[in-house]
């Protein structure tokens, strides 16, 4: 594979290991239609990481060592000079906290072209046809950058993690890291009141048709009697009800639970955005008319504070007839 | 209001600028799509100040109020002329003078002719002590800018910010959303923020007489001519990315209908497998 075109994945470390979109981003650029050799770019790292990216897609791994934690100033000058050095074809990173302030960073200080928040990717040829949703996921854009290497970042959990055959050239880059102009004082953990959203394979969500924060408490009894954790959509974060770490939709989360319940849910497009690969989808609404039965797979037209009681009661009727 | 959002400041920049930048954007949850032909439907949108950017914008005054430092708070926009609208309202809100980015040239921008834009009118206004923004827009939700733009302008970017703990001396401590939860960051100053909403936030509406107040603050608009540099460096064809095909999404699915709640017990049994 003489010609073969490099295809780098920035690879995301948590103190948990690897971040998931960082595996289901290897999968998809070994999938992409190009003769392609798919690397990852990884800040340090253990042998068991680089293990796991060899496992999942990585056919070359840059170990990049003598950066510490993360910081967006020593990572941008790091990244920077690798994609200067070794000139890849591709860049990708995932839509994380880190990857969308990281990634522009890149971006603009060799000044390439950069899209945001993908939810498909494609090979025209040559160019990376980068698929996103704009206007609040009103309309589908496709967009490919007119610089060489082409760079975007996209969204967790679009796409699956795949385990590959073969193990992984590794080329370790030793660098000078600059010291960091920032100083973390102090990370706060959210605290373990929601489960997240993104991980559950039962999400339960509550819209506009609550009438007040305290009725979230009845989502989360539906909630743990099917094992599930409870979101929500933008008009309640903004109510300041919920956390908008449980916000669902196109500018909160994007997920693919098993099964999605929505509850007062009128489903505005950005809304649909965030849930549309959910296995299921059920939606409870008063009105017969709200967009979000578009996309329901069962929808249940009523109203909620007398069908989210039943469905706890009914629930609770069926493990006692199991037990 | 802003309950607190700076607990501890002294900072010795006097009469220095702070720069909000805000974007007039298309009410999102507004838009219709025509059945018909599959398009957006534009009339009748309303126009609004971006949220995260009214943020921004209230958190800049905040400071420079707790400062009694005389900084003044420059409202910033890249848009159409309409866009004077939002600047307005910004003015009516309490920031001090506004300027408008407007020419042909600007229109088509990606993220980083964008950026590029908003760094060169930066530093036409001379020294910032900070620049502020929402750290994405309503209707691009790219959250690219506010980070392209710190790094033209070799600044450090600080970003989903919702609250600054601290302003001294040269430095500054924003408390931030992670992955994980929160951190608290210490970064030098001059310093580029992106901020996020916090819950408790209620934009304030401004009064007959703040509006009144800001028709005699200053409003200028900046032109290609005013930014200098040639048209190639601006807006579509200053961009780095091009927009190849736009459609509307089809995830419609074929729902099974119940009603009420005798409709229940159905229900969960469909979902039976599931759950």
């Amino acid at each position: 594979m003489t010609d073969a075109k490099e295809i780098w994945v920035f690879v995301e470390l948590t103190s948990a290991g690897i971040r998931q979109v960082s595996l289901q981003l290897l999968a998809k650029a070994r999938a992409l239609e190009i003769n392609n050799r798919v690397a990852a770019l990884v800040p340090g790292g253990n042998e068991d990481v680089l293990k796991e990216l060899s496992k999942h897609g990585a056919e070359k791994i840059y170990v990049v060592e003598g950066l510490d934690g993360y910081k967006l100033d020593t990572y941008t000058e790091v990244i920077a000079e690798c994609i200067k050095k070794y000139n890849p074809h591709i860049v990708l990173f995932g839509a994380t906290h880190i990857g969308r302030e990281l990634a522009p960073s890149v971006a603009s200080s060799l000044r390439l072209g950069l899209t945001a928040d993908c939810t498909d990717l494609s090979m025209q040829v040559d160019n990376l046809i980068q698929t996103r949703p704009a206007f609040g996921g009103n309309i589908i854009a496709d967009i490919s950058c007119k610089t060489f290497p082409q760079m975007a970042t996209v969204r967790p959990n679009v796409f699956s993690a795949k385990e590959f055959d073969g193990e992984a050239e590794i080329i370790r880059e030793k660098v000078n890291a600059p010291k960091s102009i920032f100083e973390v004082i102090e990370e706060i953990k959210a605290q373990g009141e929601h489960r997240s959203i993104e991980d559950a394979r039962i999400v339960i969500s509550g819209g506009r048709g609550l009438k007040r924060k305290e009725d979230f408490e009845m989502l989360e009894m539906l909630a743990s009697s099917l094992g599930g954790a409870v979101g929500c959509s933008r008009p309640i974060v903004e109510k300041g009800w919920m956390p908008k770490s449980a916000q669902v939709g196109q500018s909160g989360k994007t997920i693919s639970p098993d099964l999605y319940i929505a509850i007062g849910v009128s489903g505005s497009v950005q809304h649909q955005a965030g849930i549309k690969s959910a296995k299921k989808i059920v939606a409870i609404n008063s009105d017969p008319n709200a967009p979000i039965f578009d996309i329901a797979d069962y929808a249940l037209v009523g109203d909620l504070y007398e069908i989210v009681p039943a469905m706890i009661e009914e629930l609770k009727g069926e493990k006692n007839d199991r037990a | 209001m802003l309950q607190n959002p700076i607990e501890h400041l002294s900072v010795e920049q006097k009469n220095s600028k702070i720069i909000v930048c805000i974007k007039q954007v298309p009410d999102t949850q507004e838009i219709k799509i025509d059945p018909e032909t599959g398009t957006l439907i534009r009339e009748g949108v309303p126009s609004i100040l971006n949220p995260f950017d009214e943020y921004a914008l209230n958190l800049a005054i905040e400071i420079r109020d707790r400062f009694r430092n005389n900084s003044e708070v420059v409202a910033l926009s890249m848009g159409p002329s309409q866009a004077a609208e939002a600047l307005r309202k910004c003015l009516a809100i309490g920031a001090d003078s506004a300027i408008l980015l407007s020419d042909r040239a600007f229109a088509g921008a990606d993220t980083y002719a964008t950026s590029y834009t908003l760094a060169k009118a930066i530093k036409k206004l001379g020294p910032a002590s900070l620049i502020l923004c929402g750290y994405e827009a309503l209707d691009g939700n790219t959250a690219q800018v506010g980070p392209e733009t710190a790094r033209l302008l070799g600044l450090p970017a600080i970003c989903y910010v919702e609250r600054v703990e601290a302003l001294d001396g040269g430095e500054i401590t924003c408390k931030r959303e992670s992955e994980e939860g929160y951190e608290l960051l210490k970064s030098p100053v001059p310093a580029l923020i992106t901020c996020m909403t916090t819950s408790s936030f209620e934009p304030k509406l401004p009064g007959v007489r703040e509006i009144m107040a800001a028709r005699r603050k200053k409003l200028e608009v900046w032109s290609l001519e005013d930014l200098g540099g040639s048209k190639d460096e601006y807006g579509l064809r200053g961009s780095l990315t091009r927009v190849t095909k736009t459609y509307t999404p089809d995830i419609k699915r074929k729902g099974v209908r119940f009603e009420g709640k005798e409709g229940v017990k159905e229900l969960i049994s469909a979902l039976r497998g599931i759950i």
